[in-house]
């Protein structure tokens, strides 16, 4: 059995019986040699501002940087999908010595004239940050000479974790927000904040509100144009999904436009009810959308719970392990389970603070594990440990679960369905069913041999 | 894409449009993974760590370890010798692997750290335990591509390791190239077959694709030992598969050792394959069995058999160099007509091979070096072709353009195939034509017209 690193100890906690909260250490750039899932602020920015479909995305450094984020997100789009290519400016060693600058002026400007977009973002990858090329001058000229925002994205890997990527990427979209023509928006208006349209869960969110009578001005940036980012500033809400991402834009959109905003998750019943009475009790002027909503909900709820009791009878007691990249995923996540009968005996996150480790293990039954930028071998062997039947995060984890002969769900990048909202928490509960209940597991070594 | 790409080609000089090729440490990456017990080791920050790794566990759905120095801005100023110092001792201590192979990012290249001087460190300070091994390889992103880092890591291990102790043995060494699990264990078999004893390396086969036996192992039963990696000074010859990932190991270990070797391209298709088991025979002093004699035969019967179908089809190829190379030979036995072949990774030696194997059948192929799917998408605007050959990225072109689509090479982050059966031998041959048959004809099944749709081919 593996030890823990010793500097990993604080990272790591199991809740004990009655016992306050313990303050664990996180935030953390990864121990060096430990083999962290964790990502770099180029990934941060990069995966946050990738759903803008009519904007030019350009990774300015060397190939690899580029080549891995070619269309990894499933954020879908209505219409242009200009995203989906890959653009980077390849630099080489006489670009390394004698700088980047020229190549990428000149790359913004043949692709801008081929592709009309509406603004251009550079992300900055680590070697830029050393080579020291003057990006905002470059993007000044670029924007002269060509009527668009061209816009840098702060986003050196090694400046940071995958959070200081998420701000530069609020930045970034900030310089943006204010530059649009307000009229015509609603009395009651939102903006739509951390949420990437996975799926299409955009979709079925914007249909919501609307059903509330509630007018979305931007979904920031899910299947968003820099059109609707432009004018954002004439909401009269922000609802913001998911712990890091894009708090800080709404913190900047309350500074400066007096804009306040709300916390929400749109996963998981309570979560997505939660959401939309938020935004009915803001705009209490009006009385009919919370009708509509109390409405909606109890429409929406009908509509799955009966299918939802179903997947209940035949999951209860099962145990899961999360381990995802925002903490506040990991509270709708652990919500979502308890509805659906399950457990949760491992929690953990890459980018939680200590305020969400707290709530995590204030949530968290007695005995669940909870762990701050794990590695491989701590989840293998805590998985063991729990015992669990699902393993729910990313890439990395899925093979790691199944070699175990362990269910997986995927949370992230790679989902298939659509998980928010009403109809999103009954697809959730249709595969975890289908990973947990599946006849492989009765096959896998473990199973076979406690039977 | 899908439809952002047009027919019209203007001079592209400062861009990349949708890559083929990506970064060298990746390629070190895998590499590293082929040695038992080796912890690969990122010398940079995080997130290329994590990059690389994802995007081999797309490709083998197998966990991919690696650590990383996790460089943050002190590094980038003070140079990471006191990260790779700590990375080491909690390598060491925690994971114990039998090696670490270090391999360098575009940020510790661009610093300038001194690798081999920080291994020579933490060897004097006592952070590397006695009796384990760390080595290095350099691989700048900015020069080359993922196929490079492949080939420096590999050429790392002889540099390393790779002894001369003066007894020749009774092996051969046989490196492989950058190719899948499975591929090396169809290398293995027939090596077997033929009864020749080899030290294939690096070996990711009993690595990245592993049974599921309810366990997690950071350091599974494959790879090649370090044991087996300094015998290598001693054996009797080297044959080296593949020009770009595989020749500059073999020719370090000539100049190193005084190893002879066979220069060969992977062994894809009928040709190829009867080069290297020529060489098997040859450097083994065997003779070829009876069974790959009828190997040989059933590829040669199918690729009589269905010689009509493959009769002049356009071919679109990207991929790797090696690959390519040999793939372009094999499509030129069945008289295909490779029209435009591709890289994304650098090398005239490319253009050279390509062009030359082309030279009486298609002589205006085009043939590319340095290249990307962008351009590649244009001339197929231009003028179309019957069947595209590559990696998972080309699917954007098949679905634009709608043309059959066999999937080839790395990655491949969308099909299952690849993991589980080779395409190299006189086997992996057989699987390549049947990929190729199937997807030309389903394509005439699904598109013809009704006169045309016929029950038997
Ligand atoms: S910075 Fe990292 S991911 Fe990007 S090209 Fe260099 S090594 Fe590859
Ligand atoms: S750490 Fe730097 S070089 Fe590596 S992926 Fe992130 S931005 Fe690119």
């Amino acid at each position: 059995m593996i030890e823990l690193l010793p500097e990993r100890q604080p990272q790591v906690v199991r809740k004990a019986d009655g016992a306050p909260a313990a303050d664990m250490a996180c935030g953390k750039a990864s121990t060096a040699g430990s083999v962290s899932q964790r990502a770099c602020v180029f990934c941060g920015s990069r995966v946050v501002l990738y759903p803008i479909a009519d904007a030019l995305h350009i990774v300015h450094g060397p190939i690899g940087c580029a080549a891995y984020t070619w269309d990894i997100r499933g954020a879908l789009s209505s219409g242009s999908q200009l995203h989906r290519n890959s653009f980077s400016t390849d630099l080489q060693e006489m670009d390394v010595i004698f700088g980047g600058e020229k190549k990428l002026e000149a790359t913004l400007l043949e692709l801008i004239a081929h592709h009309q977009p509406k603004a251009a973002f550079i992300y900055s990858t680590c070697i830029v940050g050393l080579i020291g090329d003057d990006v905002s001058a470059v993007c000044k000229r670029v924007s002269a000479k060509t009527g668009i925002p061209v816009l840098g994205v702060h986003s050196e890997g090694f400046k940071g974790t995958k959070k200081d990527g998420y701000r530069a990427a609020c930045e970034a979209v900030y310089t943006l927000v204010g530059t649009g023509d307000t009229a015509g928006i609603a009395p009651h208006s939102i903006n739509i904040l951390g949420e990437f349209n996975l799926a299409g869960e955009t979709w079925i969110l914007r249909d919501y509100y609307k059903r509330l009578g509630i007018e979305v001005v931007a979904c920031i940036t899910g299947d968003s144009r820099i059109d609707d980012i432009r004018r954002a500033h004439g909401a009269k809400l922000n609802l913001v999904q998911c712990s890091g991402s894009m708090t800080s834009l709404a913190k900047m959109m309350e500074r400066d436009y007096g804009i306040p905003f709300k916390r929400v998750s749109y996963f998981g019943i309570e979560d997505m009810s939660a959401a939309l009475y938020e935004a009915a009790k803001y705009f209490s002027d009006d009385p009919t959308i919370m009708h509509r909503a109390q409405q909606l909900v109890r429409e929406e709820v009908a509509a799955i719970y009966p299918e939802l009791q179903r997947y209940k009878q035949k999951l209860v007691g099962k145990k899961a392990a999360i381990y995802v990249g925002g903490a506040f995923k990991a509270f709708s996540l652990m919500r979502a389970l308890r509805l659906i009968g399950m457990e949760t005996a491992i929690v953990g996150s890459q980018t939680g603070d200590k305020e969400d480790y707290k709530q995590l293990q204030e949530m968290a039954d007695p005995g669940t594990i909870i762990v701050d930028d794990s590695n491989p071998l701590e989840l293998a062997k805590f998985c063991l440990e729990k015992d669990v039947d699902l393993f729910i995060g990313g890439v990395k984890e899925r093979p790691i679960a199944h070699k175990l002969g362990i269910g997986f769900c995927d949370h992230n990048h790679e989902r298939k369905e659509p998980l928010a909202g009403y109809i999103g928490m009954l697809n959730f509960a249709k595969e975890v069913y289908a990973s947990v209940a599946s006849p492989v597991w009765q096959f896998a070594p473990r199973r076979a041999r406690s039977k | 894409m899908l439809n952002g790409t047009t027919a019209e080609i203007k001079p592209r000089e400062a861009l990349r449009i949708n890559p083929a090729k990506t970064c060298q440490p990746i390629g070190a990456m895998y590499a590293a993974l082929g040695i038992h017990g080796c912890m690969p080791h990122s010398h940079g920050s995080q997130g290329c760590c994590a990059y690389h790794r994802s995007h081999l566990t797309r490709h083998f759905k197998e966990p991919v370890i690696a650590t990383t120095s996790s460089f943050t801005e002190g590094a980038s100023v003070f140079g990471g010798l006191a990260n790779l110092n700590q990375a080491l001792s909690n390598i060491f201590t925690i994971y114990n692997p039998e090696i670490v192979a270090v391999h360098t990012t575009c940020l510790s290249e661009v610093i300038g750290d001194d690798i081999p001087m920080m291994i020579k460190k933490s060897i004097e300070d006592g952070t590397i335990p006695k009796g384990k091994v760390v080595i290095h390889a350099n691989t700048p992103s900015f020069v080359g591509s993922h196929v490079t880092g492949f080939a420096n890591m590999t050429t790392a291990m002889v540099r390393y390791l790779a002894e001369k102790n003066g007894h020749r043995l009774f092996q051969l060494n046989l490196i492989p190239g950058f190719v899948d699990p499975a591929d090396i264990r169809e290398l293995k078999r027939i090596v077997a077959e033929m009864g020749v004893k080899a030290v294939v390396f690096p070996d990711t086969s009993g690595v990245l694709d592993l049974p599921q036996d309810g366990r997690y192992r950071m350091f599974p039963h494959g790879g090649t030992t370090i044991e087996e990696l300094k015998s290598t000074g001693d054996s009797s010859c080297t044959i080296a598969l593949g020009h770009f990932t595989s020749h500059p190991a073999a020719t370090e270990l000539d100049e190193k050792c005084g190893v002879g070797c066979a220069f060969l391209e992977l062994p894809i298709g009928l040709t190829e394959t009867d080069r290297f088991i020529h060489a098997l025979r040859n450097y083994g002093g065997v003779d070829v069995p009876a069974t790959i004699g009828d190997e040989r035969g059933r590829l040669l019967d199918a690729m009589s058999d269905m010689h009509q179908y493959f009769h002049k089809k356009r071919v679109a190829i990207a991929g790797d160099p090696d690959h390519v190379i040999a793939l372009t030979q094999f499509l030129s036995d069945l008289d295909m007509k490779p029209a435009y072949v591709i890289t994304g990774s650098p090398g005239k030696h490319f253009e050279q091979r390509v062009t030359e194997i082309l030279k009486d059948q298609v002589p205006d192929a085009v043939v590319k070096q340095n290249s990307d799917l962008f351009a590649l998408h244009q001339w197929i605007k231009n003028a179309p072709v019957d069947l595209i050959i590559g990696n998972t990225y080309c699917k954007y072109i098949a679905r634009e353009e709608k043309i059959p689509f066999v999937r080839f090479g790395f990655p491949v982050l969308d099909r299952m195939g690849h993991r589980y059966f080779p395409c190299v031998g006189y086997m992996g041959a057989l699987r390549l034509m049947e990929k190729m048959n199937d997807a030309l004809l389903d394509h005439k099944d699904r598109e013809c017209a009704d006169e045309y749709f016929e029950l038997i081919q």
